[in-house]
């Protein structure tokens, strides 16, 4: 046979907050647990794995996805961002954090690693957001505490820092 | 919820991919996107014997005009990539004005056309879009490739013409011409929930002012993607009025026949199919230009 | 003295950690050696269990264990009744208790029946599939009105009819002022109710330690202090053998304070008997079935009119779903009949309720507990009676409002803590005044309604009241301690799923110590921090843990006075505590930091006074004794597309009093995040069950939570009327963003799509575009 022929198990190697992890994972690990139990970047969280809360998205090669959609077989040769990549420690908050923080964006924060890494790339594509737009970008992470509009006020915020 | 065991294998090129769709058969199934398969893998509803991962196959991604007023969408495109593409509201406006309706941004990052057809939801967008606009789609296997009117595609229940050992490799849409129009509507009960019904309706006029051509998709109002073909004739060759688009509406409402379910009773489904079918058409044919 | 803290939107201690992703919640615990659970579940409702064969799961590779009822020998046992029923006269109560693993029978779907302990939780799962189950399938009761029935099947065999309670409450006589009412409105209304749906799911991970023979447990519990009690006791070890940890919990709402769920009983019984850690984490199909839920209640429900809209009086007949046990007692039903009465002055009350069991997941109270229900009732009442009265739907409200002057205001009914269902303070119009105000009552009815419906658009206008029971005794406790560090400790026993507790305690403590919020260290849901406690429900965590709080961090004051008193020998009087530090007054240079004294207080050398505690620490408790009332109004104006019932609301206001605020921005998250759950509730979730018990709409997919697009932009205006009932003049705040927001959604639909014209009535929650098209269509 032609492909790659494979195993149950699959070597990787997957840039993760720039780490290069070299890592043997069975065919069926999902990206979550992968990130979570494996290499205990425990922040991305789980809420269903079926792919409707958004706790679990990461940033995969830039853009946005939910983690528990992925297998971590599939991460070999690209590159993870997680919440653990955003600021180096707590006392350098990223300006997205930092307006979260500011603007009580979160309660239990459960929800919150998700909901950073779905706006992370959002500001990045859409600098100058209104309201609407930002809500629309918001829909697929569910927040069950807050009733977002925290969240959102925090977005505004956020885009205004980083615009500078 | 974490799937069963399964083998996962890497397509680095078509060829490997349709060989070894060719070798497992029903036991292998394609990796596109992932946002239909892995949650019903983790819900444990599907058991796949081998995951074919065709994720490399990057030169099946992506909108080519190969021939003028057409273009073709391949596999492996994302909406994602559809929505960042301004190509996307200008060429094939009905796309553009679905894609906001079509779950998330997240999973319209990962989810693909081909995946999404493939999987052929009755409730999905495109299916019903891709009817509307009377594409077709290429199917290769081992032994060759087909072109697959898109009438003749979905089947009842999850399913679509492919063979067992096919893969979908693109679909090909008209893109939009002078004097005609067209509307994506639908109600659902979350943004990016699956539609209670949605209506995509695409309308031609002559020099006259006369409709020539009228097709009216609609999703979940039946067992698979359904177009509404006696409702979209009824227009032909009339001048297009408020008399018309209810009788349209009409015909929509008797051709279904909607599943019903705990979010929409049957006889809700029907009543919005019609609701919105006027609607739509009348879009339509308000943003049909009569001159040219 | 620096700015008071108190009272101020200082934003949040907890947050640097959740922010960075290093907060440690329970499926974040990592052990070595950890074994991973799976339940096998019920996939019917009602059976008799014939038999379980575990062998073929047992004998597959990286399986450990599995066990069955029957393994868990003596240790099997129903669970405990977490609140008994009040003590009233004709009270009936039929205690049934849900068990750790089903015996003969299984009377939900969901009910686990055996447990596989694997080397992963995949493996786990694999496993599953291999355990045959033989069940002989009955009848599934579903419907209340049929459980009640001769003819039905009974959850529990020996419990006729299904009556699981039944109690009447009742204040004046109905019968003589209905007798002379000039009108008598009644009406069927029924209440669906949902999910709570944290985010995060419920988890249990459990650590036996043989050489300390020590045992800890990390739960997602509202409750950690009752766990460890109660664990203790079931395992025979002593509660200081037993370490219950909540680390963060991602959100509660309630159901998290059930014990013991099923898991909860046999994950650490299987550390201790495989001697390894395990691990348990729900997913979100289990948390569907596994997790307790708030469910249906049917009322006929009758007012009796004075010709000036005044109330003469309200009877009340209700059916309440308990699920298949009731292990929380009639809590969610008791608060149903006495939170009907609203901030209503209502002379004559007569409300009798029959709890029901079904084969359904267990009822057990979420965000409103019942409140939400009853004031459904009465709200929705009042709108008829305006209506047919020809009186202005805030007018009606506005008329029968208790007044100013009559609180204490005693409804002469027993609450859920079993005292008098008596209103501490209130001032109940202005509220209402600045509810209308601010959503523009009188304007939108005169002018924007009728230019808006003249242009085709169907916008309607609603305005609903509510009071809100809260903070409940019995007690809390806090320890409050100055380090030597100079920073602060505080710890308490209750757990705290994302309320702020890190922050509110905090602002507490700093105003008695001149500290900065940011160096008190608050510690909840650790029993080995803090020995005693309840729990976090009712909208108690802020009033009673918040006043122990207080209490400690006065007497620590105390100390640090006359310790430094002492130092400076001088008057306590001429001190002032501030920027953590004790100074004497006028006299500069003369100071000396808390962490210096409090390294004084504890002395390594020389002689002390006798009767002397070493430390600058104290605890104390604190039991209101009674519950704090607040109360509330919420107004929205919504458009409705009269053809797909689809809706957008356009303006939300809430007026709010809770008493005395303790932090603002803390306040308005829980108000926002209380309406979005409302909302939920009104128009979006509802789980459905088909005849047979099965729930058709397991998945977040289905169960539709509401997103940011479906919540609206909220205004929140407060008024205060601080509580006489604690000294910090607090009310709790946790639930009364959910608590009207059902009949509210009603009214207003009701008056977009100019229903009452058409002679059709929204006796129903949750609404949805289907259910309106079926109602305004038949
Ligand atoms: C929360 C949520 C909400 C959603 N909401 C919507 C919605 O509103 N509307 C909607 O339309 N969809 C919705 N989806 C589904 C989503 O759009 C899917 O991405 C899409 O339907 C499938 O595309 P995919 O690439 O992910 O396919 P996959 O999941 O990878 O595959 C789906 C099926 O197609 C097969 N397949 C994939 N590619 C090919 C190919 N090239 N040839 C042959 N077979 C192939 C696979 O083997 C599989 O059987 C939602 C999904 C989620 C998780
Ligand atoms: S855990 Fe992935 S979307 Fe919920
Ligand atoms: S803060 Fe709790 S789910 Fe969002």
């Amino acid at each position: 046979m032609t492909a790659d022929v494979t195993t149950d198990s699959h070597d990787i190697a997957v840039t993760v907050n720039g780490t290069q992890y070299r890592r043997t994972v069975e065919a069926r690990l999902l990206l979550s647990d992968f990130l979570r139990h494996e290499l205990l970047l425990a922040g991305t969280h789980v809420g269903c794995e079926h792919g409707v809360c958004g706790a679990c998205t990461v940033i995969f090669d830039g853009v946005a996805v939910r983690s528990c959609l992925m297998l971590a077989a599939q991460t070999d040769g690209h590159t993870v961002m997680t919440v653990e990549g955003l600021a180096s420690d707590r006392d350098h908050l990223h300006p997205l954090q930092q307006s979260m923080h500011d603007c009580h964006g979160l309660q239990c924060g459960y929800c919150t690693p998700g909901i950073l890494m779905t706006m992370k790339v959002f500001l990045d594509e859409t600098p100058a957001p209104n309201e609407a737009q930002i809500r629309e970008a918001l829909s697929g992470n569910l927040c069950r505490c807050t009733g977002y509009q925290h969240i959102v006020d925090a977005m505004m915020l956020a885009a205004e820092r980083l615009r500078g | 919820m974490k799937p069963a065991p399964f083998k996962y294998i890497v397509a680095r090129t078509i060829e490997q991919a349709l060989a070894l769709k060719a070798e497992y058969g029903d036991e292998g199934r394609f990796l596109a996107g992932g946002q239909s398969l892995v949650p019903t893998l983790n819900f444990r509803l599907t058991q796949a014997a081998v995951l074919i991962d065709i994720n490399p196959l990057t030169q099946c991604a992506g909108m080519q005009n190969s021939q003028p007023g057409t273009v073709r969408i391949g596999a492996l495109t994302r909406y994602g990539q559809l929505e960042r593409n301004s190509e996307t509201a200008r060429d094939l406006p009905l796309i553009g004005e679905a894609l906001p309706h079509i779950a998330h941004p997240q999973i319209r990052n990962r989810g693909t056309i081909g995946g999404n057809l493939a999987h052929a939801d009755p409730a999905s967008e495109m299916p019903a879009i891709v009817l509307a606009l009377a594409g077709r789609l290429r199917a290769q296997s081992q032994s060759g490739e087909r072109w697959i009117p898109a009438a003749e595609f979905f089947g009842g229940a999850l399913s679509t013409a492919l063979a067992s050992d096919e893969m979908l490799m693109e679909v090909e849409l008209p893109v939009a011409g002078p004097r005609s129009g067209s509307c994506f509507m639908e109600v659902s009960r979350r943004r990016g929930d699956f539609a209670l019904i949605g209506v995509a309706c695409t309308m031609q006029f002559d020099a006259n002012g006369l409709c020539s051509q009228a097709r009216i998709g609609l999703c979940n109002a039946g067992d698979r993607p359904i177009l509404a073909e006696d409702a979209g004739n009824s227009l032909l060759g009339r001048n297009i009025g408020t008399a018309q688009i209810d009788e349209a509406a009409a015909l929509v409402q008797q051709a279904i026949d909607p599943g019903g379910s705990i979010h929409a009773s049957k006889e809700f489904q029907r009543h919005l199919a019609g609701v919105l079918t006027r609607r739509a058409l009348t879009v339509a044919n308000e943003r049909s230009p009569r001159e040219h | 003295m620096t700015t008071r803290k108190f009272g101020a939107p200082i934003r949040r201690n907890e947050d640097a950690r959740l922010l960075v992703g290093q907060a440690l919640f329970v499926d974040d615990v990592e052990l070595p050696g950890l074994l991973y659970a799976a339940f096998l579940r019920s996939n019917v409702a009602h059976a008799r269990i014939l038999s379980i064969d575990v062998s073929a799961a047992r004998a597959r590779p990286g399986v450990v264990a599995v066990y069955t009822a029957a393994d868990l020998g003596s240790y099997w046992a129903p669970g405990p009744l977490l609140v008994p029923p009040p003590p009233i006269a004709g009270i009936i109560f039929n205690q049934r208790t849900q068990v750790p693993l089903a015996k003969d029978k299984v009377r939900h779907v969901g009910e686990p029946l055996a447990v596989v302990l694997a080397e992963s939780r995949y493996l786990a799962e694999d496993a599953l599939a291999d355990i045959a189950v033989e069940l002989d399938p009955l009848p599934a009761v579903v419907d209340l009105e049929k459980a009640l029935t001769n003819a039905s099947a009974t959850v529990h065999d020996d419990v006729h009819a299904n009556v699981a309670a039944h109690l009447r409450q009742s204040r004046g006589n109905y019968a003589a002022a209905r007798a002379r009412a000039a009108h008598v409105i009644a009406r069927r209304l029924l209440y669906d109710h949902g999910a709570s749906s944290p985010m995060e799911t419920r988890g249990v991970v459990a650590k036996w330690d043989g050489r300390a023979d020590q045992l800890t447990v990390w739960d997602t519990t509202q409750a950690p202090v009752f766990f460890r009690n109660g664990l203790a006791a079931m395992l025979g070890l002593s509660e200081r053998q037993v370490r219950v940890i909540a680390p963060f919990v991602g959100g509660g709402f309630g159901p998290k304070i059930m014990l013991f769920y099923p898991e909860e009983v046999v994950i650490p019984w299987v550390a201790m008997k495989l001697n390894r850690p395990v691990k348990w984490i729900e997913d979100r199909l289990e948390h569907f079935f596994a997790t307790t839920q708030e469910r249906g209640q049917t009322h006929d429900a009758e007012i009796a009119l004075a010709a000036d809209g005044r109330i003469l009086g309200v009877q009340d007949v209700f059916l309440h779903d308990t699920g298949a046990y009731n292990p929380y007692g009639l809590t969610v039903p008791i608060n149903s009949q006495c939170t009907l009465l609203g901030p209503y002055d209502i002379p004559n009350y007569d409300s009798t309720f029959t709890a029901v069991f079904t084969n359904k997941p267990i009822v057990t109270p979420y965000r409103g507990a019942g409140r939400q229900h009853g004031v459904f009732v009465i709200e929705r009442l009042l709108d008829i009676a305006a209506q047919e009265l020809n009186i202005d739907r805030a007018e009606i409200r506005r008329r029968n409002l208790i007044p100013p002057d009559a609180f204490p205001y005693n409804n002469e009914i027993i609450y859920q803590d079993f005292a008098p269902l008596s209103y501490d303070s209130g001032n109940y119009e202005p509220i209402l005044d600045k509810a209308l105000e601010l959503i523009g009552y009188q304007k939108f009815l005169a002018e924007e309604q009728p230019r808006l419906r003249a242009q085709g658009r169907h916008v309607g206008i609603g305005v609903a009241c509510y009071v809100e029971g809260t903070g409940i005794g019995p007690y809390e406790g806090a320890k409050v301690q100055v380090q030597a560090n100079g920073k602060v400790s505080v710890a308490t026993g209750i757990g705290t799923q994302g309320q702020g507790h890190f922050t509110v305690f905090a602002q507490i403590v700093a105003d008695q110590l001149g500290v900065a919020v940011t160096d008190i260290d608050v510690v909840t849901g650790d029993t080995d921090q803090f020995y005693w406690g309840a729990g976090t429900f009712a909208s108690r965590g802020a009033v009673v843990a918040g006043n122990a709080v207080n209490e400690a961090a006065i007497a620590v004051r105390q100390k640090v006075l006359k310790f430094a008193a002492d130092h400076f020998e001088c008057a306590e009087e001429d001190l002032e505590i501030a920027d953590g530090q004790v100074s004497v007054v006028g006299v500069p240079g003369q100071a000396i930091k808390l962490g210096a004294l409090a390294l004084k207080a504890n002395p390594m050398r020389g002689a002390v006074r006798p009767g002397t505690e070493p430390g600058l620490e104290s605890t104390q408790y604190f039991g209101p004794p009674s519950g704090a009332t607040a109360s509330g109004v919420h107004a929205m104006i919504v458009e409705v597309d009269p053809q797909t019932f689809t809706l957008e609301v356009l303006k939300y206001v809430v007026v709010h009093d809770c008493g005395t605020v303790i932090n603002p921005l803390i306040l308005a998250g829980q108000i926002h995040g209380g309406v979005a759950q409302g909302i939920g509730n009104a128009f979006y979730e509802q789980l459905v069950f088909d005849e047979d018990g099965q729930l058709l709409n397991a998945s977040l997919a289905d169960y539709l939570l509401p997103t940011a697009l479906e919540v609206p932009r909220m205004e929140i205006a407060h008024t205060v009327t601080p509580s006489p009932l604690n000294p910090l003049g607090i009310k709790g705040a946790g639930e009364a963003g959910a608590i009207p927001v059902g009949p509210l959604f009603a009214q207003a639909i009701e008056d977009a799509l100019e229903l009452p014209g058409k002679k059709i009535e929204l006796l129903e929650i949750p609404l949805s575009p289907n259910r309106l098209f079926e109602l305004t269509t038949k």
